[in-house]
């Protein structure tokens, strides 16, 4: 009970994930009427839980490499303190991502524990969050150009380019869903992989590991979350920022699905390593950067007419802000939990290595 | 299964967009036949064109049913449906002018035939090509442009013809006033056949750009 109690942040940050992000995926399909809303959250829910408990792991490496959050308390304040970033920064109209606050919430444990942040691997995350929504734009812009010379060339009848759209869009979406499962899970589950308390489960011949068990909960929240709460973020996405037609939308998730998985597979990375070519780092990225990347990718395509080159400066500019807010909140909340409400949220031995640290440095300067 | 729907859909549209077409050779044919006077040659044509405005009509609502009910379009339904009923105007204004010639027998007089069958003719050419832009818009998009410049040539044209009609009967010492009304009435009412046609190429111009992706 006491774990589900420590668990229920990242369930929460999974189902705000379910709540938030499924539109970037089904929005404007489910918002034009082309597909209905209980056909995208039913095809949603089973691949979102697929990707997470079949890719989910990659991405939750890399945000172990950035910080080995020891304790479940500690764990459970880390996503508090990401889901609390998310909500105050959505309730404010600021841009939030979810894999930028968990970043910023696990650094902000690395500072209270004392141990170091791993440059390299911040580094890495970092730039993947730039990389993604440019690779997006780049993938969209070309599948744009290439669609329309088809469509030119095929002279497809409207009717049927409905029923292909349509298709397209279910299919399409199954796969956005997967990667978004795959690559977003590590944000929900990833730092309880190292302390959540669960055991290998045989169900008919079937081994469940504990983290496949994890993130089964975190998809199942993500799952939740998109059948309670996306069908209305669903309309304001579809209708409100920017009008797509089914078509561009289409191509829109297709762009968007594929930069999750190319951030997301462990397949591709061992393929990449394996022929000697440069592996693309497995990093949880924003699917809505990633979707805004995508949108513009297809203004360029169009000319470049009517592209609001604001929006990319509140992208950049909560690169930076949402991980030290996290940082500066998640810091703050473990002392509480720490000193108030006496829960262990670090290892001893860490903390020990931390004030000795501390003390030799006294030492010496003293 | 899906496609079956999609497949039959197309086909009643292409035979929507047949009709149209077909009205506006029957519509020239009937004319002509009034003109010289062939009544029962004129008879035939009046019947074929309300047989194809009652199928046209048929068509045009099966087909609204079909987009409605299966939510089928969802993002150009609206402008799909208009253009039916705008471009079943059309028909309905041919087979008006037709009936009516039918009823009220004006009398033409031979110096002004060759001019009404002029503007009969004109007035269908600007109903065919709207007829090509319809059918580009459902497929090809892109090309709509290339038949929507004839539409507009064509009224324009119908208009200039209406115009010149009506300022030779109107110039004519040999006619009564009652005449040359009854006279101009028929050349107003062909005349708006093109302006119809019009008025369905001006819908699809706005529609063309809303359907590119």
């Amino acid at each position: 009970m006491l774990i589900l109690l420590f668990l229920s942040s990242g369930l929460f940050l999974g189902w705000s994930l379910g709540a938030n992000d499924a539109s970037n995926i089904f929005g404007t399909a489910v918002s034009t009427r082309m597909v209905k809303f209980y056909t995208a959250a039913i095809v949603a829910s089973i691949f979102v839980v697929l990707g997470a408990v079949v890719s989910g792991a990659g991405t939750t490496h890399t945000l172990g490499k950035l910080g080995a959050v020891d304790m479940i308390a500690g764990a459970f304040m880390v996503a508090l303190a990401a889901a609390v970033t998310v909500f105050w920064m959505t309730k404010l109209s600021l841009p939030v991502s979810t894999s930028q606050a968990i970043v910023g919430a696990i650094v902000g444990w690395n500072m209270f524990a004392g141990q170091t942040t791993d440059i390299q691997a911040l580094t890495k995350i970092a730039s993947t969050w730039v990389m993604s929504p440019i690779l997006a734009a780049a993938f969209s812009f070309v599948f744009f150009l290439f669609f329309k010379k088809i469509l030119e060339f095929w002279k497809i009848h409207i009717f049927r380019l409905d029923a292909y759209t349509r298709i397209g869009l279910i299919v399409i979406g199954a796969f956005g869903a997967y990667s978004l499962g795959a690559n977003n899970i590590g944000n929900v589950m990833g730092v309880f992989v190292s302390v959540a308390p669960f055991q290998s489960l045989d169900l008919m011949g079937l081994s469940i590991s504990g983290v496949s068990q994890l993130f089964l909960l975190g998809g199942l929240a993500i799952a939740v979350g998109i059948f309670t709460y996306s069908k209305r973020v669903m309309l304001t996405v579809g209708e409100g920022v920017v009008k797509l037609t089914p078509q561009s939308a289409l191509i829109v998730v297709l762009s968007q699905s594929i930069v999750l998985f190319l951030f997301a597979s462990k397949g591709l990375e061992t393929w990449l390593l394996a022929h000697n070519l440069p592996s693309i780092p497995l990093v949880p990225v924003s699917s809505s950067q990633v979707v805004i990347g995508s949108v513009l990718g297809i203004g360029f395509a169009n000319g470049g007419r009517g592209i609001r080159y604001r929006v990319l400066g509140k992208i950049a500019s909560g690169w930076v802000t949402t991980p030290i807010i996290a940082a500066v909140i998640s810091f703050i909340s473990l002392f509480f939990l720490q000193n108030v409400f006496d829960q262990q949220v670090v290892k001893p031995s860490d903390l020990i290595g931390h004030h000795q640290v501390i003390s030799t440095q006294i030492t010496k300067t003293g | 299964m899906i496609f079956k729907k999609t497949k039959g859909l197309e086909l009643q549209m292409d035979a929507f967009l047949d009709k149209i077409s077909e009205s506006g050779i029957v519509f020239r044919r009937g004319v002509k036949s009034y003109l010289k006077n062939n009544e029962e040659e004129f008879s035939r044509y009046l019947e074929n064109i309300r047989v194809l405005e009652h199928e046209a009509d048929e068509l045009r609502k099966a087909i609204e049913t079909a987009m409605y009910t299966q939510t089928l379009v969802p993002e150009s339904r609206g402008d799909i449906l208009a253009l039916m009923e705008t471009s079943d105007d059309v028909i309905d204004r041919a087979k008006d002018t037709l009936s009516e010639m039918g009823i009220e027998r004006p009398h033409i007089p031979e110096e002004f035939r060759d001019g009404y069958f002029e503007l009969a003719r004109s007035t269908v050419r600007a109903m065919e090509e709207m007829v090509k832009a319809m059918r580009a818009f459902m497929r090809a998009p892109l090309t709509v442009r290339d038949y929507l410049h004839k539409v507009y040539h064509w009224e324009k044209e119908s208009d200039r013809l209406a115009e010149e009609l009506k300022r030779t009967i109107f110039a004519s010492k040999d006619l009564d006033l009652s005449q040359k009304i009854h006279l101009r009435y028929f050349a107003l009412h062909i005349d708006t056949i093109a302006d119809r046609a019009e008025d369905v190429a001006d819908r699809l111009a706005i529609y063309t750009i809303k359907r590119s992706i």
